[in-house]
This record gives C-alpha cells, sequence and structure tokens, in this order.
C-alpha cells in the first residue's frame, strides 16, 4: 500500500472518528475523507519522477479502488457518496494519466508550466481562423525525408484520382511508413532516455541540493522537443495511412 | 430487512427479468404465470388500462394499434434518430410531436414516451418481485447495453424513477453477464463478452483480478439484434405475397404481426433443426407456405451477423491485445444461439465460447450479483468490486464546429476532465457550451448531448473572466456538469438543455404510484402538464416568429397573436390548470393560420408522425435472395 512511500499530503483527522488518519480514506474507520486538490503524483503519494514502476501503480491502483468506487460506499451517507465520487474519479483520472509514458510525460510537463495542449490549440485557432492549413515545424533532420515523401504522397492521390496504380510507389511508401513507424518508437526509447535526466534533477533537489532553473529548462525543454517530434510523425504516419487507403 | 432488498432488473429489448441474490446464488424471480421471461410488450385494454408481457401480446396479435413492443429501440433518442426503425416497427408517433421534444407513441388514444412504456415493464417486474417476497421493492440495479450514449441511460434511469425505483446503478449488460460467470470461477484473466439480444450488440473484454472486474475495452451498436434478423425475414415474406399474389400486406398490421410470429418460430427452430416450415394464414384464407433450410438462413443473416465483426476487432485493438490473448469467450442474448454466430465468435477469438449459462437470464443474474454488492455484499460477493468505462469518447464543441475530446472512450469511470473558459468580449455574462459523445472529428457527426450555458458571469473585460468546467462521468456512465467562475469564485449558473431526455419536471408528472394517489397530486399533474404544454406552445410559436410564414400574416393577426401570448405567460405562472389549457387553447386557435402556412414548408414533415402504415417497409431485397420460391394453397 501507499503507507510505504512518503505522504505529501499533510495527514488530517478522520472527519468521522477523529484518529490522525491516511490520505484519501481513514485507515482506522475506513470512511472515505474529502478530496484534496491535489495533483496526480501527490494522490498516489509519488514524486515528480518519470521513472515509474507500473506494476505497483496497478496494485495501489486497486487497492485504492477497493477502499473509494461508489459502489463500495452505496451504503454510505449521501455527502460521503459524494466524496467517493470525486476521490474514486481522481483516482481514475490519475492512473489513467501515470500509466501510459507519454500522457505521464505530458502532464509532467504540464505541472511544470509547459503548457504542451494550449500551443497545440492556439496553432490550430490560428490556422483555421487565417485559413492556412496548419504549420507544423518540420524538425530539421527530417526536411528532406519528409519533402520526398509528400511528393510521393501527392503522386499517389493523383493516380488514384485518375484510377491508375503503381505498385512500385505504394511499395516504396509502404516501406518509408514503416520506417516511421520505427523512427515513433525509437523515440519513446529517446524520451524514457531523458526521463533519467529529469528524475535525477528530482532526486537532487530532494537530497537538498539547489538545482538551477536552467538546467530544469534543459530538461523539460528536451523532452517537449521529443514530444513534439513524436506527435510530428504520428501525424504523417497518419496521413501515409489516409493516403494508401488503410 | 427485506424492505432493503435490491433486485437486479434486466430491461431487454424483447424480454425483461428481475432477479436477486438467495444466499449465496442469484436466482430469477417468475412471474404470475410461472414464466421467468417477460416480454418486453405493453398494450392498453379496452378500459385503457396497461397489460405488459405475455398478455400484452394477445393484444399485439388482436389490436396492435393498442401495443408497442422493442421500445427500448426509442429510448434516448429523437426524431431524427429513429427513421430507419419507422421503416420497420409499428412505432405510431403522436401527431402533434414538437421538435426537440422526447417521442412519444400513440397506445390507442392515449400517448406515452419511451421511458413511460419502459417503466410500465419495470413496474411488472417490481409487482413480481414483491409478490415473490411479501414484501414492497424499491431499490433496483438495472442493466442497459454497454454502448448506450448518456441519453439512453438517463431514459433508462427516468424509467426506474418513474416506475417507483430508485435506481441504484446501471450497469452494462455484458459486465453484468461476466459478474454472473466469474461468480462460480474465481480466476484472473481475460475474458471476452459476446453479447447479440434482440436489438442491441455489444463486445466487452474485462480483466479479472482478484475479484476485480476491470472493464479494458468496449465497443457494440445500439441497433444490430435478433430484431434485425426477424425484419428482414418478414420483408421477403412480405415481398412474395405482393409479387406472387399481388397481396399488399404492408399495411396490414395484424398480418405482419401474424408473419413475424412465424418467422421467429422459423428462426428459432433453426437454431436446433436443419430445416424449418413457415406456414401462415393470409387474410383472404390462403396459406403462405415456404421451407427454409438453415444453409439459406445463414447466408441470409450473413450481412447482419457479420456486423458484429467491425465492433470486436476495435475492442481487441483499444484493450492492445490479439485474439490469442483472450483467456475465455462467453456468449450473452438469445441470438447467440443461432449456430452461424457462435462459428463467427469462434472464429474471430480463436477459442470455443462458453454457454454454460442460460444467455437470456445471464445478465439479470448479474444485475442480482452487483444489487449485492451495492448492498454490503455476502459471502459469494466479497472482493468483488467492477471497474467500468465510458464507451464513448466525451468532446465539447470548439471554434469549426469540431469535436474537442476530453475523455476518451474506455477510460475507467467515475472519469472527469476540467476546462477553462474565457469570455470574447467586454462584460459578456454569459458562454455557451456544446457537449457531445462520439469518436468522429466533426461535431455535427457526434451525438449532442447538452447545451450548457455558463449565466452571471461578473462583468470584466473580454478574456479576463477564468471559467473551471467540471465534466464527471458517474459509475452509471452519466454525465454531471459543474462550473466556477475562478476570478470571483462565484459559482455560475448552468443551465442544462438536454439535447434529448425529460427534464426532472417532466419526470416527477409521469411518476406512475402517483396515478393512483390523492387529488392534489392530480392536480399537481395536471398542473405541470399544462405547463409543459404550455411550454412547448410557446417555444413552438418563437420557432414559427423565425420561420418565412410568419412574414406572410397580417399586422392584426400578429397582433392577436402577440396578446394570446402575453396571456399564456402570465397564466402560466399561475397554479390554475384549467386557466393554462384555457390559455393555450386559444393560442393554438389563433395560430391555426400561420400553422398552415408552416405546414406548407418542408420543415413539417418531420413532424408529422409517420406510421407504418405510412411509412414504406423499404424497398425490399431488391436482389434476388436465395430461398426457395414460396408456394401459395
Amino acid at each position: 500500500m501507499i503507507t510505504a512511500k512518503p505522504a505529501p499530503v499533510e495527514t488530517q483527522t478522520c472527519w468521522s472518528c477523529g484518529t490522525m488518519r491516511a490520505v484519501h480514506f481513514c485507515e482506522f474507520c475506513g470512511k472515505v475523507q474529502p478530496p484534496a486538490p491535489v495533483d496526480y503524483f501527490t494522490f498516489f503519494g509519488l514524486p515528480r519522477r518519470l521513472n515509474l514502476d507500473v506494476a505497483a501503480l496497478e496494485k495501489d491502483f486497486y487497492e485504492l479502488s477497493r477502499k473509494l468506487h461508489p459502489d463500495i460506499n452505496a451504503r454510505a451517507g449521501s455527502q460521503e457518496q459524494e466524496w467517493s465520487l470525486q476521490q474514486s474519479s481522481l483516482l481514475n483520472d490519475a492512473h489513467r494519466t501515470l500509466k501510459d509514458p507519454i500522457k505521464r510525460t505530458q502532464y509532467l510537463l504540464k505541472l511544470e508550466g509547459v503548457e504542451l495542449e494550449e500551443q497545440s490549440k492556439s496553432a490550430t485557432e490560428q490556422a483555421r481562423s487565417s485559413g492556412q492549413v496548419k504549420k507544423q515545424i518540420v524538425p530539421r533532420d527530417l526536411l528532406e525525408e519528409v519533402f520526398e515523401l509528400n511528393m510521393q504522397l501527392e503522386e499517389l492521390r493523383t493516380q488514384k484520382r485518375i484510377g491508375e496504380d503503381d505498385p512500385a510507389l505504394i511499395e516504396e511508401i509502404g516501406r518509408q511508413k514503416l520506417e516511421l513507424e520505427e523512427k515513433h518508437e525509437a523515440l519513446l526509447e529517446e524520451l524514457q532516455a531523458h526521463w533519467k535526466t529529469w528524475d535525477r534533477l528530482v532526486e537532487r533537489e530532494q537530497a537538498g541540493e539547489v538545482v538551477s532553473e536552467d538546467e530544469r529548462k534543459q530538461a523539460r525543454d528536451k523532452m517537449v522537443d521529443l514530444l513534439n517530434r513524436r506527435n510530428y510523425i504520428r501525424n504523417l504516419v497518419r496521413d501515409v495511412s489516409e493516403a494508401l487507403g488503410e | 430487512m427485506a424492505s432493503d432488498r435490491i433486485v437486479g432488473i434486466d430491461l431487454g429489448t424483447t424480454n425483461s427479468l428481475v432477479a436477486f441474490m438467495q444466499g449465496e446464488s442469484p436466482v430469477v424471480i417468475p412471474s404470475e404465470d410461472g414464466l421467468n421471461l417477460v416480454p418486453s410488450v405493453v398494450a392498453l385494454d379496452e378500459k385503457n388500462q396497461p397489460v405488459i408481457g405475455n398478455a400484452a401480446r394477445k393484444h399485439l396479435a388482436e389490436t396492435p394499434e393498442r401495443a408497442v413492443y422493442s421500445i427500448k429501440r426509442l429510448m434516448g433518442r429523437g426524431v431524427d434518430d429513429i427513421q430507419e426503425e419507422l421503416k420497420f416497427f409499428p412505432f405510431r408517433l403522436a401527431e402533434d410531436l414538437q421538435p426537440g421534444e422526447v417521442l412519444r407513441i400513440k397506445l390507442g388514444e392515449k400517448t406515452f414516451t419511451p421511458p413511460e412504456i419502459s417503466a410500465l415493464i419495470l413496474r411488472q417486474l417490481k409487482r413480481n418481485a414483491e409478490r415473490f417476497f411479501g414484501a414492497p421493492v424499491s431499490k433496483a440495479v438495472i442493466t442497459v447495453p454497454a454502448y448506450f450514449n448518456d441519453a439512453q441511460r438517463q431514459a433508462t434511469k427516468d424509467a426506474g424513477r418513474i416506475a417507483g425505483l430508485e435506481v441504484l446503478r446501471l450497469v452494462n449488460e455484458p459486465t453484468a453477464a461476466s459478474l454472473a460467470y466469474g461468480l462460480d470461477k474465481k480466476q484472473n484473466g481475460i475474458v471476452a463478452v459476446y453479447d447479440l439480444g434482440g436489438g442491441t450488440f455489444d463486445i466487452s473484454i474485462l480483466k479479472l483480478h482478484d475479484g476485480i472486474f476491470e472493464v479494458v475495452a468496449t465497443n457494440g451498436d445500439t441497433h444490430l439484434g435478433g430484431d434485425d434478423i426477424d425484419n428482414l425475414l418478414i420483408t421477403i415474406a412480405l415481398d412474395d405475397t405482393l409479387g406472387d399474389l399481388g397481396l399488399d400486406l404492408r399495411r396490414n398490421a395484424e398480418a405482419v404481426q401474424a408473419i413475424r410470429k412465424a418467422v421467429i418460430e422459423a428462426k428459432i427452430a433453426l437454431s436446433s433443426q436443419p430445416s424449418a416450415k413457415l406456414d401462415i394464414e393470409l387474410p383472404d384464407g390462403k396459406h403462405y407456405l415456404r421451407e427454409i433450410t438453415r444453409e439459406q438462413f445463414e447466408q441470409l443473416i450473413h450481412p447482419i451477423i457479420d456486423r458484429t465483426v467491425g465492433p470486436c476487432k476495435q475492442a481487441l485493438k483499444d484493450a492492445g491485445l490479439k485474439p490469442e490473448q483472450i483467456d475465455e469467450v462467453v456468449l450473452v442474448g438469445g441470438s447467440t444461439r443461432i449456430p452461424k454466430v457462435r462459428a463467427l465468435v469462434k472464429e474471430l477469438f480463436h477459442r470455443k465460447p462458453h454457454t454454460d449459462l442460460n444467455p437470456d437470464e445471464v445478465v439479470a443474474l448479474g444485475a442480482a450479483v452487483q444489487a449485492n454488492i451495492l448492498g454490503g455484499g455476502s459471502e459469494a460477493t466479497e472482493n468483488m468490486l467492477l471497474l467500468d468505462v465510458t464507451p464513448l469518447s466525451l468532446g465539447i464543441e470548439v471554434a469549426g464546429g469540431v469535436t474537442d475530446k476530453i475523455i476518451l472512450r474506455n477510460s475507467t469511470i467515475p472519469a472527469s476532465a476540467t476546462q477553462f473558459y474565457t469570455t470574447q468580449i467586454d462584460g459578456q455574462a454569459n458562454v455557451a457550451i456544446h457537449v457531445l459523445q462520439g469518436e468522429r472529428e466533426l461535431a455535427k457527426d457526434c451525438r449532442s448531448l447538452a447545451r450548457f450555458d455558463l449565466k452571471g458571469i461578473p462583468a470584466m473585460a473580454a478574456g479576463m473572466a477564468r471559467i473551471e468546467v467540471k465534466f464527471l462521468i458517474d459509475a452509471n456512465g452519466i454525465l454531471h456538469v459543474s462550473a466556477r467562475e475562478q476570478r470571483s469564485g462565484k459559482e455560475s449558473e448552468i443551465q442544462v438543455q438536454p439535447s434529448y431526455g425529460l427534464t426532472d419536471e417532466q419526470v416527477e408528472g409521469m411518476i406512475l404510484d402517483s396515478f393512483d394517489s390523492a387529488e392534489e397530486d392530480f392536480r399537481q399533474r395536471q398542473v405541470i402538464e399544462a405547463r409543459n404544454e404550455a411550454a412547448t406552445i410557446l417555444a413552438a410559436l418563437d420557432k414559427g416568429k423565425k420561420s418565412p410564414a410568419w412574414g406572410q400574416l397580417t399586422t392584426d393577426e400578429k397582433k392577436k397573436i402577440a396578446k394570446m401570448e402575453k396571456a399564456l405567460i402570465a397564466v402560466k405562472a399561475e397554479d390554475d390548470y384549467q386557466a393554462i389549457r384555457k390559455a393555450i387553447d386559444a393560442l393554438n386557435q389563433g395560430t391555426t393560420r400561420l400553422a398552415e402556412l408552416m405546414m406548407d414548408s418542408a420543415v413539417s414533415v418531420a413532424l408529422k408522425g409517420k406510421t407504418m402504415d405510412e411509412a414504406d417497409m423499404g424497398e425490399g431485397p431488391a436482389a434476388p435472395h436465395p430461398m426457395a420460391k414460396a408456394e401459395f394453397e
């Protein structure tokens, strides 16, 4: 259970039995406690590190579900039922986010003040209002490749329009798609390598060391860059699939 | 203790059942006639009293215009999305249906909303349970197809309330079935539940882990089931009688019901026999005779059952699993008795499916298990916990009519998402939000759930307000919304305008128990009804004013209408239902010409109730079907 880990949320008294209790439910009388406005890491009693034992997370998720789920608290008073609903939705949201490596990274960056979604959203809206295709910054090392691929996709679309079929072209595009998918995978591995850099910063801080904002920023920016590249390639793969009629 | 008994109810398209936990195992409670299945048929007898179940089937054959079946297909739906159903089902819509209004079905001269008809079935089940226990029953767990959307779930919950039942939980049918199966086999592993019923199809993939039943993915089609097979066979028979005898029976409701009964019997027989005979007496005394072999039948239904393949593959993909990774497959729903369906499932999941439990009863049994869990559990259900998911993504309409998904499908529920909104112009007091459900990119292709108005935003410069809106899907799969303006800390008022569904007041007015109660209840109900009617006509008038027809009225006519409108608004606030009715009648009279002018426009076409008589029975199979030619005697 989460008792083995540091509990960053202050321990409080149980509203029902008055015992000093655990975070989300009272360890003494089992009652659900009012939800505290905490981030997902804190909810699970975890430090803001990116390397995470997913199996242990799942175990905690099941254990907490057994205490917080509305079905377990179906006979409680209406206030407690309300807390149970809020706590269990927070539990599910936190688990869903943290168990997925990409969502976890995005979430951590958001906690660190990086507005990934907003960046993409405002770009989308700007593109829409100006009537232009949303511009994506093409990663420099992909520039040549993407240019080539787009030409081929255009050719494929043209051929399809006039009802022609070039097996060699389709095969070539299919090969490139496979390469892109491999790159997509490789980027996840690269991202995970950068988790280590980030986690070490957090550990140093926890040990009382002062970490400069520059250092943090560097670690953050690298991850943002990798996420953007990964996103770019994912969209590219989607375009290729569409063009191939998959 | 008896009064605390929670029952589990399977409110099915074709049949409904009620079950409860007897000691350590769930059992189905039989009806008065001793049968476990209550056909989901409702009829009105000669005295306009509702008749339910087997008793109602007699009426369906004799006075089809006073009976209705498969009402589940209409739950939580609007007039626009049931055009397909109207082709094949003898639903008779009320003629005075307004756009945006909840559907109303005619039984004889009376009209009922789908939740009210479902409530009559639920009340019958409630009574069966009360007779069985010799004590009142007021709490229930009701099952719904996993792929039901928010409106369909809400309509089911409303039906429970109208029937006088507190609905403690809506449980997804395949999940409930897995609970019934999981009871005797306490093990860990991955289970797929394939549920093909009378009107709906669901596929759910679950991970069983020390008593936790965690749904990892679900998919389905809320309009796919045994009904579709029946309708196909009916269409063929009608086609034959028309083509070979020149006898058009499509408008003959009684004959259609006789054909329906015969094809259902043949369909059932074909699950155990190599061939089945149809022998239907036609109105002119002739007999429609035909033999169908199982091979022909399988060829015919192939396109229908093949529609289950896509959802199964998508569910596997969403779960990130290969068919080989599924440990067990469970079959649920009457249509899974068809050997061809079993063969298809075997092929899809590479293993022979389980059929140990009665596919008609397993969902109700599972609902009883869940009822037991909610009631505090017992030895049999100790450690059992259901973690279900939302079947459809929840989204918000953003600029350009695009759906911005905020809770993705297959998220464990309860689930929540928080969005921030701001104002576009100085001093703006309202922000409109459109909530959607579905997987498509564009808002217009998704299901509209509700439109919200955030009201009472304190006056600020444009972009200064920061309104936090929290969307929460509860354990029933139903959406709740709350909002707060962060800078002022003011709770914003939310006006919910459900796109499809009854308001709380409407449901109050429909509660069945109040039918038998005192004068005051009656009067109050009348007031509410009258007010609802007033609201409907006022809304219709508002619409009328925006239509081109309005311009064709004279200034005098417009003045008169305005006066009557004002009068109605005034009495609507009062508690005198007779006065409200009078004002409604006056306005109705005064707007006759406007209505006529509007009738000419195309909009009115959709408003006019289409019955099976008027609606085409469909094209019929254009290509020659593979069955032998019919004979006539």
